[in-house]
C-alpha cells in the first residue's frame, strides 16, 4: 500500500495541520510516512498545499507530484491539481467552495459539503478534517482511531479542548468515505 | 525522546545538540529559518548559547571564536548566506579549527528563489573561499539521516580539526519524517589542548591563527593540510548503494534527489532495465571507491542526476575516468524532476557515447 495525498486550499483552512494529522496517524500505526509543505512565495499569496505519503514500504520519493488522492478545499486548487492525479485515484472536494465536479472520468470523485458539516459540528475551521475523514474512510490508509489519537500530537496543548470537535469531524467524514467505498464496490 | 515526526531543519538543530554542540550563531534565511528557530528554544534548555548575529559574515566569525575556545559550534544558512561565509570558512581551515556549517540550498544564482536546488555543489566541494583548502561535505537524504550525520559531522570536524559542511536542500529542510531519537546523545567532547582557554599554568601560550608570512613556512603549512586531506580521502569516503550488483546502468544522485532516483531504478527494473543507484554521502571526499566497485561488476553506463547544470557530474567523470559513458540529466533553478522524466532520460542513455552532454 502506498498513498500519496495532496491537500490544497487557502491559508487558514488548516491544510498543513490536516496533512500532519495523516502523517502522525500513519507513523503511530508503524507505517512509513513523509509530509512536505509548499513553502514557496505562493504561501505569502494565501494558497497552501502539502503532500503526505503513507506507505507499507520505505518511501523513495517524498515529493507528491502524481498523487493517488487529491483533497481540494478551494476552487483554484482543483483547477491547478486536477490533472496531476493518477488514473484510478480519487479527488475529494469541499463542495461548499468548489462549485464543479471533476472533468476526469478515470478516477473516483466525491463532493463533500465540508464547510456545512463543520459548521453543524461547531466550527467551520474543522472542515479540512471532515474531508480527511472521508479520505481515511474511503482508502483505509490509516485507521480513524489513529487519526483521532494523533490530534493530541498535532494540536498545541492550548487547543486540546477542541479535540472532541475534531474527532467528530474525522468520524463523520470517515462514515461518508466508507459509504462511498461500499457504493463504488457495489455499482462500480 | 521516542519516535517522533520532525522537520528536517529541526533535525539539523536536534542532531547538533545530540552531538554535544552547545553554541550556535546564525541569521535567518528561507528555507532554513527553522534551524535557528528551533535552536533558539532548545539551546537555552540545554545550557547552551544561541545568538542571532547581525549577518552571516558575523555568524561565521563568531563560530571561529567559539571553535578557537574549544567549543563544538554550529552555524547554518542557505545559499546566499553561505556565500557570505566563504571568507570565514577559509580562515577556519587556515587556523585548523573544527566547526559545522549547514547549507540548506535554494535556487540561485544571485537572489534566485527559495525552491530546492543543488547548485552550491561546486562551492561546497571545490572551495568557495580563497586558498588551497578542502571542507568535508556530508549530504543526508532523510530526516533520520540528518540526525546521524550531524553527529558524524562534529566528530569528523574535531578529529581532523577542519570545518565540515552538511549540505541539504529546501525539500530536506522543510519535509517532516519520523525520527528515532534513541539514547541520550553525546555528553562529553574530546579534549582540545590547542584551544585558547588561558595558559592553565603552562608557560607557553596557545595561538590560533592562519597568518603565515614566510613563504616556506606557509608552504609547510599547506603541505601539512595536504597530508590531512589525503588521510581524509583514504579513510572517510561514504556512500549508499542500491541494487548495484547486477546493474548495467548506474544512476548517481545525492541528497533528497537520490530518493527520486531510487524510485526511477525501481520503475526501470519493472520495465526490464537493470538499474542501480550510487548515492554519495560524502561529497568531499568524493566516494571514488564506489565507482571502482560497480565498474568491476556489471556497470556499462552512468546517468548523473542533479538539481543543477552538472556539477557532481565532473567528479563522477573523474572517478569513471573514461572507462564508461557518463550521461547527465539536471533541472536547475529550483525545479525538481519527476520520476517519469528521469525515466525517459534513462531510456535515451547510450553505451557507446556520452556525447559530453549537459542539459
Amino acid at each position: 500500500m502506498i498513498e500519496q495525498v495532496l491537500i490544497a486550499g487557502f491559508g487558514g483552512q488548516g491544510i498543513m495541520s490536516t496533512g500532519q494529522l495523516l502523517a502522525y496517524a500513519g507513523m503511530m500505526e508503524g507505517k512509513h510516512v513523509a509530509w512536505i509543505p509548499s513553502y514557496g512565495p505562493e504561501m505569502r499569496g494565501g494558497t497552501a498545499n502539502c503532500g503526505v505519503t503513507v506507505s507499507d514500504t520505505e518511501i523513495s520519493s517524498p515529493l507528491v507530484t502524481e498523487p493517488t488522492a487529491l483533497i481540494v478545499m478551494n476552487h483554484p486548487s482543483l483547477e491547478k491539481f486536477e490533472k496531476t492525479v493518477l488514473p484510478g485515484g480519487i479527488i475529494l472536494t469541499n463542495s461548499s467552495l468548489v462549485h464543479r465536479v471533476s472533468r476526469r472520468s478515470d478516477l473516483g470523485f466525491l463532493a463533500v459539503p465540508a464547510n456545512e458539516i463543520a459548521e453543524e459540528l461547531g466550527n467551520v475551521r474543522i472542515a479540512a478534517n471532515v474531508v480527511l475523514g472521508v479520505f481515511i474512510g474511503y482508502s483505509g490508509a490509516v485507521n480513524t482511531e489513529a487519526a483521532v489519537a494523533a490530534l493530541e500530537k498535532v494540536l498545541p496543548a492550548r487547543r486540546h479542548k477542541l479535540i472532541p470537535m475534531n474527532k467528530a469531524a474525522l468520524e463523520r467524514g470517515a462514515a461518508l468515505g466508507l459509504a462511498y467505498r461500499r457504493e463504488k464496490a457495489a455499482y462500480g | 525522546m521516542p519516535r517522533t515526526l520532525m522537520k528536517g531543519n529541526e533535525a539539523f538543530g536536534e542532531g547538533a545538540i545530540r552531538a554535544g554542540c552547545r553554541h550556535f550563531f546564525g541569521y535567518p534565511i528561507t528555507p532554513q529559518s527553522e534551524v535557528p528557530h528551533y535552536l533558539a528554544k532548545r539551546l537555552p534548555e540545554c545550557g547552551g548559547v544561541f545568538l542571532q548575529a547581525e549577518s552571516e559574515t558575523a555568524s561565521i566569525n563568531m563560530a571561529y571564536g567559539a571553535a578557537a575556545a574549544g567549543a563544538r559550534v554550529l552555524t547554518s544558512s542557505s545559499s546566499p548566506g553561505i556565500s557570505l561565509m566563504q571568507e570565514g570558512l577559509s580562515y577556519l581551515v587556515g587556523s585548523e579549527l573544527p566547526c559545522v556549517v549547514v547549507n540548506v540550498m535554494r535556487g540561485g544564482p544571485g537572489l534566485g528563489n527559495i525552491a530546492p536546488a543543488q547548485a552550491d555543489y561546486y562551492q561546497a566541494v571545490k572551495g568557495g573561499g580563497h586558498g588551497d583548502y578542502r571542507v568535508m561535505v556530508l549530504a543526508p537524504a532523510s530526516v533520520q539521516e540528518i540526525i546521524e550525520l550531524m553527529e558524524t559531522a562534529f566528530e569528523l570536524a574535531d578529529q581532523y580539526r577542519n570545518p565540515v559542511m552538511v549540505l541539504g536542500d529546501g525539500i530536506l529542510g522543510q519535509m517532516m519524517e519520523p525520527v528515532d531519537l534513541d539514547g541520550e546523545g553525546i555528553s562529553s567532547i574530546p579534549s582540545k589542548p590547542w584551544a585558547v582557554t588561558g595558559t592553565q599554568g603552562r608557560t607557553t601560550r596557545n595561538i590560533v591563527n592562519s597568518m603565515c608570512i614566510v613563504p616556506e613556512e606557509n608552504e609547510a603549512a599547506n603541505l601539512r593540510l595536504a597530508n590531512k586531506y589525503n588521510k581524509i580521502r583514504q579513510n572517510e569516503q561514504r556512500w549508499e548503494e542500491y541494487l548495484v550488483n547486477d546493474a548495467e546502468v548506474i544512476l548517481v544522485a545525492f541528497g533528497t534527489l537520490a530518493r527520486v532516483v531510487k524510485a526511477v531504478a525501481d520503475r526501470a527494473r519493472d520495465e526490464g532495465i537493470r538499474a542501480g543507484v550510487i548515492r554519495p554521502v560524502t561529497l568531499w571526499p568524493f566516494p571514488d571507491q564506489a565507482f571502482e566497485k560497480v565498474i568491476k561488476f556489471a556497470a556499462k553506463r552512468f546517468l548523473v542526476v542533479e538539481l543543477n547544470l552538472g556539477q557532481m557530474l565532473e567528479d563522477v567523470r573523474l572517478a569513471v575516468n573514461g572507462r564508461r559513458p557518463v550521461h547527465f540529466y539536471g533541472r536547475p533553478g529550483g525545479v525538481v524532476p519527476t520520476v517519469r522524466e528521469v525515466m525517459e532520460r534513462l531510456k535515451q542513455t547510450s553505451e557507446v557515447t556520452d556525447g559530453g552532454d549537459r542539459i
